[in-house]
């Protein structure tokens, strides 16, 4: 495996870096396993994502990046910046000293707001925001990589998308947070960038900023976090495999779902506490001892995939009428489901979760990995199967309120509403008032495309079709989900 | 509202529409129109059955039957063949519901948070102006945000007496014209053209008309003076005129042959024309 990786040329030097860390890190057993948890992981029920067996630093970090616009960093020799290019330039030298579980920042702040006060000549820092994209697009390249705008207007965040409409890079990943206060303006330039590059998403900042008692982050796919914190660890069930496991929804509610969750929150616990008490991460990194990361803003996640088969094998539902997405009995079904999960996480007091956090982990809807066969992303409806978008929304939103790190669903839009973007805001608004959380949107016509929450290009998976070497990471996933989850077959809104 | 409750049949509703006005509507296309256009999209909207009974036995799901002689469209075992509206040899379809004024505000409560309002379609809608009028009042009055547009071929005179409650409680038109000369009119829609010139001048003098539609057909019909006299109508206001390329789609099948796509160079021409007569918002599609 490690002269295999050495010798691959259909990795980049980046990437045979990493997975030889990754190997090593494999190589060693240090965690406490029980029997049941090791049964539930050979099963491929219980997955820690890869996350490795030794982890040294959490896997989420979203540094308050504030704190460094206000001090500058002591340990990285760099002053407080006075224009838009120490600005920009500080980020990137910092960016590059933010870890997490790719390795790569997955956070790198609410971007317009940081920029925004060194706005003074709006050519000069266009180029200036050009090239930040540019650069982060070629060295951070993984599109776990995430930046934030938003809520309100702003010129850095209106030159920010009219830049990433011109670049079409996959990297960063954007989320737009929007509130009553965002105006319809830039709100419409997001949705005519994202049906040009599928990106920005939006992001219902009622509902994070309640949930995270202010000031929050999106990361990674679509992860909720809290700033200045993170996460941890993540680690995930598979509903749809685990519900072969019971015999009626009864044993599948009161014993199954109960004993796995109890597996999954100790080894949640177990991975925690080797990060915070082994690992040295929270003594050692510059981003603590500077201000810009709290170890009480830390929680741990608890992922879960597949809902939509879960509930389709316990009710034996084939027929399209009786299945999730369709089905008020699934609807209800899958409703109790997620409350117990809930629950059961929220009931979980430990101090490897933050004290901000009330010491609970919490709940995530999980977009599913490239490798998943037979499990739809969280709570999502199976690709192929989406009813009309209205009835798509109202059946998602309820489950929107279980899972403050992280749920969203995906639309695809066709052409024809890039004459009427106006259209897509109102459904956005609508859905946002039905207490949906998230929404993301692209077209068909794009390059860049969403495949489960982060993003790729068409044209750079038919590279990896011929074997050809890419830059980013994230395409040899987008090429997985794609070929065994359908990823790219969602089903797209017309008039 | 009248104490017997105006009801009103009903070919189709769309939830969420994004090319029938501004952002997102609910459009809703009534059955009936008193034109016959040769291009005529969705010809099985322009007449009412008449109950002959011939598309009954076409259906393969038994959705349509029978019942106090008239022909009854149970739409939950429709499978959408549309057998029904290919055998009809009138220009009619079965699947038609009947609507009164509460029944379709209850849709429109089902989507209210997600649309900017709602369009009436056809078919012709003027033609069902009072069930209109009463529909439009009771969504204002539930909903005073959304807005109330109607699409019509503009055959009515709407500057009558009998109308002015109709337009008041609509918030904008969209008004087809489809030919300019009176002959070439006459031949497409079987109806004058009078009528609709007098609309586009009077919806645009109040402020009412959000847009205006010319389809354009090859060779057939006089598309440049259309538009010219169009875009002299409506210069320099911000009422919108779409430039739509006919397509065979849903056309009657004998008359597809007759009638030919434009090019995009001749839509892009006209286009062109219409901005040089100041038209400030164009849109091709
Ligand atoms: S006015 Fe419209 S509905 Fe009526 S015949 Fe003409 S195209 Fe068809
Ligand atoms: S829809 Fe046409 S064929 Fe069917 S009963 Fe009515 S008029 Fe006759
Ligand atoms: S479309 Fe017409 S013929 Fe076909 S199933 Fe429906 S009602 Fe019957």
């Amino acid at each position: 495996m490690i002269l295999e990786t050495i010798k691959s040329q259909k990795i980049t030097f980046e990437q045979k870096v990493v997975t030889l860390a990754r190997l090593a890190e494999g190589s060693i057993e240090v965690l406490n396993k029980s029997e049941a948890l090791k049964k539930y992981i050979e099963d491929g029920i219980i997955c820690d994502l890869f996350e490795g067996n030794a982890p040294y630093r959490p896997r989420y970090i979203v540094p308050d990046y504030d704190v460094f616009m206000q001090n500058g960093s002591k340990f990285l020799n760099l002053d407080k910046p006075t224009n838009i290019w120490e600005a920009v330039h500080g980020l990137l030298i910092l960016y590059k000293h933010v870890p997490s579980i790719t390795t790569m920042p997955v956070y790198l702040g609410n971007i317009d707001y940081l920029l925004e006060p060194f706005i003074k000549d709006e050519s000069e820092a266009y180029l200036a925001i050009k090239l930040f994209l540019k650069h982060i697009d070629s060295t951070i390249t993984d599109s776990f990589c995430h930046a934030n705008i938003g809520p309100k207007e702003t010129k850095a965040g209106l030159i920010i998308l009219k830049v990433m409409r011109e670049l079409e890079l996959p990297t960063p990943n954007l989320t737009i947070k929007y509130a009553e206060e965002t105006s319809d303006k830039i709100a419409v330039e997001a949705i005519q960038t994202a049906l040009v590059t599928a990106k920005p998403s939006f992001a219902n900042d009622k509902i994070f900023r309640d949930d995270f008692k202010g000031e929050y982050g999106i990361v990674s796919c679509y992860n909720g976090l809290k700033v200045g914190g993170g996460a941890n660890t993540l680690v995930r069930v598979r509903l749809g495999a685990l519900s072969k496991l019971a015999s009626s929804k009864e044993e599948f509610l009161t014993k199954v779902l109960p004993e796995v969750s109890k597996e999954m929150l100790n080894y949640i616990d177990e991975r925690s506490k080797f990060v915070i008490e082994e690992s040295g991460f929270y003594e050692s990194s510059f981003l603590v001892k500077e201000g810009l990361l709290e170890k009480e803003k830390f929680t741990g996640l608890f992922g879960f995939v597949g809902l939509a088969e879960c509930v389709n094998n316990l009710l034996g539902a084939t027929e399209k009428k009786d299945r999730f997405g369709y089905s008020e009995v699934a609807a209800d079904l899958a409703l109790e489901i997620v409350r117990s999960m809930s629950s059961l996480v929220q009931n979980h007091k430990t101090k490897y979760a933050g004290e901000f956090f009330g010491n609970t982990h919490l709940l995530h809807s999980q977009v599913g990995i490239d490798t998943d066969r037979n499990e739809s992303p969280g709570c999502r409806i199976p690709v192929g199967e989406e009813p009309e978008i209205f009835e798509h929304i109202v059946q998602s939103a309820p489950f929107h309120q279980y899972c403050p790190s992280g749920i969203g669903d995906i639309f695809v839009f066709d052409e024809t509403y890039k004459s009427n973007p106006e259209a897509i805001l109102d459904i956005i608004k609508g859905a946002f008032e039905t207490d949906m959380r998230f929404f993301s949107l692209y077209s068909d016509s794009c390059d860049v495309v969403r495949v489960t929450g982060y993003l790729v290009k068409r044209s750079e998976m038919e590279k990896l079709d011929k074997g050809e070497q890419v830059l980013r990471d994230t395409t040899i996933l987008g090429k997985g989900a794609r070929d065994n989850a359908k990823a790219l077959g969602r089903k797209l809104r017309s008039e | 509202m009248s104490s017997i409750e105006l009801t009103a049949k009903i070919n189709k509703i769309i939830k969420f529409s994004n090319v029938d006005g501004p952002g997102n509507r609910m459009a809703i296309f009534f059955q009936g129109c008193n034109f016959n256009c040769e291009y005529c999209h969705n010809p099985e909207t322009i007449n009412i059955c008449k109950n002959c009974y011939k598309c009954v036995d076409e259906c393969p799901t038994n959705a349509l039957y029978i019942e106090k002689e008239k022909v009854v469209w149970n739409d939950s075992l429709c499978c959408e063949c549309d057998r029904c509206i290919k055998s009809c040899g009138f220009d009619a379809s079965p699947k038609v519901k009947e609507y009164s004024v509460s029944q379709l505000v209850k849709e429109v409560a089902k989507v209210k948070a997600f649309i900017k309002g709602v369009t009436v379609s056809g078919g012709e809608s003027t033609l069902q102006y009072k069930f209109i009028t009463e529909f439009f009042k009771e969504i204002k009055k539930s909903w005073p945000n959304l807005t109330c547009f109607v699409d019509t071929n503009g055959s009515l005179d709407l500057e009558k007496d009998i109308y002015k409650e109709f337009v008041e409680v609509t918030d904008s038109f969209m008004l087809d014209v489809k030919a300019w000369n009176e002959e070439e009119h006459f031949k497409l829609t079987e109806k004058r053209v009078e009528n609709v010139i007098k609309n586009l001048n009077f919806l645009k003098e109040i402020g009412k008309l959000f847009e205006v539609r010319t389809v354009v057909v090859q060779g057939k019909l006089n598309n440049r003076m259309t538009i010219k006299n169009v875009s002299e109508v409506i210069a320099k206001t911000d009422v919108r005129y779409k430039i739509i390329k006919y397509r065979h789609f849903g056309v009657r099948e004998i008359l597809q042959e007759t009638l030919l796509p434009p090019t995009d160079k001749e839509l892009e021409e006209l286009e062109s024309l219409a901005q040089k007569l100041e038209v400030k918002n164009t849109l091709i599609i």
